[in-house]
């Protein structure tokens, strides 16, 4: 047992005992859904030893125990530098999820925590999972948990919303279970290690076709989780009808499986797939910013305007995964935390919001500031965040990203530049209808500024969007390392590449007469 | 020709398992004449639980030592073991279930236990059986008992209804099984299923390669009524409908699962050598049976047609293993049968506890707010629900990732997308349950629900927990499973 089991083994253990716990006093129930929850994080937080001083090649934390006999299922897991911060994510928003649901559910509190826990436990899986079953495994569990929390406890259209959440990543997910078997038939395992041990010495080879097609079946799964314009319809309706906990583990953790996957798996197993696919896959992405920016401006939902700011964020992280740059890597990966901190932030806010005034409208809204002046200050830094100020978190990612895009192609950049201009827009208004202007008479919801229950979850997240913005240099090294492998990797299968180009319909056809002669 | 026709001792010890159900099951309709007009229920049940136990028992011990047995009549070996098994614990979580419902109904409850006894005996000969008569005489006894156990509540029309029909289709499918024997046996005189194969694959079949066809696909027909598998699944709706619940939960796992291992066991043994002739016709009724299942029961609103669908959507995917024809896709049938099993008895055993007197209780939307008023029953529900969409750490999951395995090794890619995606249709209709369990306020129907009786709640936990042993063990079914599918060519 290592340390990373400790983390990844501690929130299943709080669910189960959560399970027993007597239903009777929510408040013990909460208490303890904090405390253990707080446990993981300071758990996880000393995973960060190994990658203090320098950043280590190759993986730590491992453990590697046998599972299941035929077909050989591993329980592998281990830490780098790129699993590190997403498992710290997960670890930090739980306890604040707990806190921003104190007073906000009051309906079947143990079972709301239980799913909490357990949706804690899927999220790390994912992040630390190295054999593509276990992957595969944990990921399908997150779905469960996180179906609950949107569809018990939702607003009005809970069900629609949840359904529709599981459905979309349900069908994207089967079919990367015919990849993942696809390729333990030829690779004889699902150890993720051993796979590109035989990618790279040859041992395991795909055709061009085959190639297109996994990539093709894992791009799909994660490209609805992250989501990608066009397959992001289910995200608005999620994040609307979801609690305020609900919203900010999607938002923050749930939607970074997808970019995670696309860097983890889709990139590295599929090197020329990805590429050759690189350029639509781009303009998606971009097609995301801009199209997600502009809907954002138009909602008259506060939760909805994040959600679709979302999409555009989410965008960047893909332009920068299929800009195939050491700048773009980083930038994206930079992204996904900030992205996990600032909307995970702007939804906690948000929540606070709605439990003042029952109203997620943004027309209810106006001149909050003067009742609220905390909350509106620390509204503000968020807000300013999110839009990508300098010495503020997101700045930097953008700002990488674009870097990293612009070696490769101008035109994307300054289209994608776009967002980040529109994201100031859509915000700077938001801020100003909600908190400036004349005050709204909320006679039966009077507007209060934060408790320090309120402050004690927004706080962490205020700490880490300045840290993050100033200090880059204590987050980045790890995450550069492994970014340099992967690209590496990437560059080699680029030049033992030797066939032609071949287009698009011709190599759709190819693969559809190959199916039909392996039946 | 041996010298002696009498059975030796271990011959008996292999046919163990029937001899105990049917002595016990003939002592409950003795001890039931005998009792007059007062209700044995407890005895009886009790009485058919030791058996049932005592035939597992009896089932490991023979497994122990496998051979033949009466003239190479029966075989057992692991595939039949088993399957044996697998019949017995469903027929004992049938047993659990049924005590509670017997009382709310007021039926006489002693020839209950004994037709599940003697049902669950046929299944048993129908596991080990190495000849077709003896699989005719197994599928005859399995499914007389099991006509008038859907008919068991003489005065509900709905039973009524749900016997004649089971009774007539499966009458003709019997007929159609009993044709095709009779052919089989006229083009290669011989019954016995490993004959049959050297009969294929010795003689000159070309000329009689018409009669071989004709009987293949008469015996098949046959198959495919008892498994509902389409076209033959029209009447699996309605009977497992009208049926009463706990009958619903045994005719869906018991006799579909004895008549998969016959299915597997004939077509692996006796037809392999024709396999690449039925195998477009296995492919084609797969998917059929898939997608039909599938998208019928999306519109389904009572909830034990909506399991009946659910179950011909089950055996489609089953079907896929089979079209394989291969030793891991049997294997994959084996540990999908097990799985579904547990998850299908355990789901009809919540509906049987729901129900309530009269059965009034079974549309979907009675459910409304089950979690509320009973969080547990609700959970063990939500298991069996999860399995079914296939949820990893559940059983059913594994019986989908091995099928769909299996379909790949075997070059079936097209089969094994098409399945996959079948199955996220069915996430639909699986997930509106819990929707409506979770999500709904509490309605009329959950307002006055009694506690779990304790038959149902055991059979509940247990098949709960066996759907998540097998979620996260799967390996203690498989590697039995692949060890036994080596058949005796």
């Amino acid at each position: 047992m290592t340390l990373l089991d400790y983390v990844l083994l501690l929130p299943l253990a709080a669910f189960l005992i959560s399970l027993v716990l007597p239903n009777d006093n929510p408040a013990n129930l909460r208490r303890f859904t904090l405390g253990a929850s707080i446990v993981v994080f300071l758990a996880s937080l000393s995973l960060i030893g190994p990658f203090w001083f320098a950043s280590p090649r190759g993986w730590v934390f491992e453990t590697n125990l046998p599972w299941i006999s035929s077909p050989v299922i591993r329980y592998h897991v281990a830490l780098d530098g790129l699993s590190l911060w997403l498992v710290l994510l997960t670890t930090l928003l739980t306890p604040i999820a707990v806190l921003c649901s104190w007073k906000y559910i009051d309906s079947r509190v143990k079972q709301f925590h239980a799913f909490l826990l357990l949706l804690e436990f899927g999220l790390i899986g994912v992040f630390v999972s190295l054999d593509l079953f276990l992957f595969y495994a944990f990921w399908e569990i997150c779905l469960v948990p996180m179906y609950f929390l949107i569809g018990v406890w939702g607003h009005e259209r809970r069900i629609y919303a949840a359904v529709k959440f599981f459905l979309y990543t349900m069908a994207g997910s089967v079919l990367m279970l015919a990849a993942i078997i696809f390729i333990y038939n030829r690779a004889g395992t699902f150890d993720y290690t051993r796979i590109l041990a035989n990618l790279s010495s040859g041992a395991l080879r795909f055709t061009r076709v085959e190639e297109f097609w996994l990539f093709l079946a894992f791009f799909f799964a994660f490209a609805i989780k992250v989501p990608l314009f066009p397959l992001h319809t289910w995200l608005p309706d999620a994040h609307v009808e979801a609690p305020t906990a609900g919203s900010i583990m999607l938002a923050s953790v749930m939607l970074k499986m997808g970019t995670y996957g696309l860097l983890r798996y889709c990139v590295v197993l599929f090197p020329r797939a990805a590429r050759e696919n690189a350029g639509w896959i781009a303009v998606l992405a971009i097609v995301g910013i801009v199209y997600g920016a502009l809907v954002a401006m138009v909602q008259p939902n506060m939760k909805k305007l994040v959600a679709y700011s979302s999409v555009s964020h989410l965008g960047f992280v893909v332009l920068g995964i299929f800009s195939f740059t050491q700048a773009g890597f980083d930038g994206a990966v930079y992204q996904m935390l900030n992205h996990g901190i600032s909307t995970g932030a702007l939804f906690l806010l948000v929540g606070f919001l709605y439990e003042r005034t029952h109203s997620l409208d943004i027309s209810a809204y106006g001149g909050v500031a003067t009742p609220a002046p905390k909350l509106a200050t620390v509204f503000m830094i968020t807000m300013l965040a999110s839009i990508g100020l300098p010495t503020l978190n997101n700045f930097i990612g953008e700002y990488l990203v674009l870097q990293g895009v612009a070696t490769v192609n101008m035109q994307w950049t300054s289209f994608a530049a776009l967002g980040v201009i529109l994201s100031a827009c859509y915000m700077l208004w938001l801020y100003q209808r909600v908190f400036l202007g004349k005050t709204h008479e909320h006679a039966s919801h009077p507007m209060f500024d934060l408790s320090p229950r309120e402050w004690a979850a927004a706080l962490p997240l205020l700490v880490m969007m300045v840290w993050m913005g100033i200090f880059s240099q204590s987050f980045l090294p790890p995450v550069s390392s492994v970014n340099a492998q992967i690209l590496a990797r990437s560059r080699t299968s680029l030049e033992m590449q030797v066939q032609r180009r071949e287009t698009g319909p011709r190599l759709i056809i190819a693969s559809l007469e190959n199916l039909f002669r392996a039946r | 020709m041996p010298d002696n026709f009498l059975p030796t001792g271990v011959e008996y010890l292999r046919f163990l398992p029937e001899i105990i159900l049917t002595v016990v099951g003939a002592l409950i309709m003795l001890i039931e004449g005998m009792a007059g007009d007062r209700p044995r229920r407890a005895a009886s049940g009790t009485l058919a639980i030791l058996a049932i136990v005592l035939a597992i028992g009896a089932s490991i011990a023979a497994g122990a030592h496998p051979g033949y047995a009466f003239s190479n009549m029966l075989i057992v070996d692991g595939f039949a073991t088993f399957f044996r098994v697998l019949v017995l614990v469903v027929a004992l979580l049938t047993v659990l279930i049924s005590f509670q419902y017997l009382d709310r109904e007021h039926a006489s409850a002693g020839d209950f236990f004994a037709l599940i006894l003697f049902s669950v005996t046929g299944q048993c000969v129908m596991a080990a059986a190495n000849e077709l008569i003896m699989i005719f005489i197994g599928l005859e006894i399995s499914s007389i008992a099991t006509y008038v156990l859907a008919g068991f509540l003489r005065d509900d029309k709905r039973n009524n209804e749900a016997a004649i029909k089971y009774f007539l289709l499966g009458s003709f499918a019997t007929a159609f099984f009993l044709y095709g024997i009779a052919w089989i046996y006229g083009v290669t005189g011989t019954t016995n299923l490993s004959q049959i194969r050297y009969a294929l694959l010795s003689q000159d079949i070309s000329s009689n390669y018409v009669l071989i066809g004709v009987a293949a696909a008469l015996m098949m027909v046959g198959f495919a009524f008892k498994v509902s598998a389409a076209p033959f699944q029209i009447w699996a709706p309605d009977v497992y409908q009208g049926a009463p619940a706990p009958v619903s939960a045994f005719m869906s796992a018991g006799p579909k699962a004895a008549a998969f291992a016959i299915f597997v066991r004939v077509y692996m043994t006796a037809f392999q050598p024709l396999s690449s002739r039925w195998e477009p016709f296995v492919w084609a009724s797969a998917l059929l049976t898939m997608v039909v299942g599938n998208f019928a029961a999306l519109t389904q609103t009572n909830i034990k047609r909506m399991l009946a669908y659910s179950s011909i959507a089950n055996a489609g995917y089953v079907m896929v293993a089979i079209a394989t024809h291969s030793e891991i896709g049997a294997a994959a049938v084996m540990f999908y049968l097990a799985a579904y099993a547990l998850m299908n008895v355990g789901a009809f055993a919540v509906v049987t506890h729901f129900s309530r007197q009269g059965e009034r209780y079974v549309e979907i939307e009675d459910l409304a707010g089950l979690a509320w008023k009973q969080p547990v029953t609700a959970g063990l529900f939500t298991i069996f629900l999860l399995s079914f969409v296939g949820v990893p750490l559940t059983a059913g999951f594994f019986g989908k990732f091995y099928i769909f395995k299996a379909a790949l090794d075997g070059g079936f890619t097209w089969l094994a997308i098409l399945g996959l995606l079948n199955s996220a249709v069915a996430a639909f209709y699986y997930i509106r349950i819990l929707v409506v369990m979770y999500m709904k306020e509490p309605g009329e129907a959950a307002a006055d629900l009694q506690p779990l009786a304790p038959g149902v709640g055991i059979a509940l936990w247990g098949s709960a927990i066996g759907t998540l042993v097998l979620g996260i063990f799967p390996s203690l079914i498989l590697n039995y499973a692949r060890a036994s599918t080596v058949f005796g060519h």
